[in-house]
């Protein structure tokens, strides 16, 4: 998805784990997608440079949709559907 | 006739269960599972350890830790002082790090001066501590397996480690089949 695309989505769940290092992040999302349904939104907040790889790499592993993600000027915002 | 068509029923029935049981067997062979033994107490390999078991438990791979040798002291609880140690039991556990918060770094440990700075550090970078890390391994069911053996030998007591909601204790056979049933295996 383009980045124009990504910001007109409207996610279910925000996930602010800007305040963790890695795992933290992802650690985060683990957790929290239990909470949504099968093709809900997730975004993902993070200042965590290397969970832009490690996010869309779980994604693959355990069968979430990875939408992709856009850059703030701290932060990034990933985004996927649950599976 | 019908004699010889019975006799090849039989016969492809027998292979047939020869195959499931084979098929069973790779099924198991390569489950989405990491075997980890951890024979360092050093913080920083502890760190590793424990950061790449969360990321696994997080992709939904089951993790199991193998705890040996100087990585036990990692699991000791510094407020539990378990009674009847001989002398030389004594002497190792005084002489060892007591928990997870003592650990030294195998570089750059400075008496002490290193760890205190990582913590730091850590801290700063919003690193999960080596506490929170092990209270998130609990709630991802990752197992962790005491190596009685090292256990015995370096005068350890079972009530003096922490309490661990998957802690287990066994020897080495136990590691070598989840091993052998892992898709991969580390040693820290």
């Amino acid at each position: 998805m383009t980045t124009e695309e990504l910001k007109n989505l409207k996610s279910n769940l925000v996930v602010d784990a800007r305040g963790t290092a890695c795992p933290g992040p992802l650690l985060a999302a683990k957790k929290a997608i239990a909470d949504l349904e099968s093709g809900e939104i997730m975004e993902i907040l993070s200042a965590d440079e290397g969970t832009k790889n490690d996010i869309p790499r779980w994604c693959e592993k355990v069968g979430h949709e990875y939408l992709g993600c856009f850059d703030e000027d701290s932060f990034s915002r990933l985004f996927l559907v649950k599976e | 006739m019908e004699n010889n068509s019975e006799l090849n029923l039989e016969a492809l029935q027998s292979q047939i269960e020869k195959l499931e049981k084979k098929v069973k067997k790779l099924e198991n062979n390569r489950k989405d599972q990491l075997s980890m033994a951890i024979v360092s107490g050093d913080m920083d390999k502890i760190l590793a350890a424990m950061i790449i078991s969360l990321a696994a438990a997080a992709m939904d791979t089951k993790v199991k830790l193998f705890f040996s040798f100087w990585a036990l002291s990692a699991l000791r609880d510094p407020k539990k002082h378990p009674k009847g140690k001989d002398f030389i039991s004594k002497m190792f556990g005084m002489m060892l790090p007591k928990g997870k918060d003592q650990l030294k770094l195998s570089n750059m440990n400075m008496v002490g001066m290193g760890p205190m700075m990582i913590k730091m550090l850590m801290k700063k970078k919003n690193v999960l501590s080596l506490g929170e890390m092990f209270q998130q391994a609990g709630e991802l069911g990752i197992e962790i397996t005491i190596c009685e053996m090292s256990m015995d030998l370096m005068g350890f007591k079972k009530e003096e480690f922490i309490d661990y909601p998957h802690l287990r204790y066994a020897g080495a056979a136990t590691f070598v089949a989840d091993a052998g049933e892992s898709s991969f295996q580390l040693f820290i």
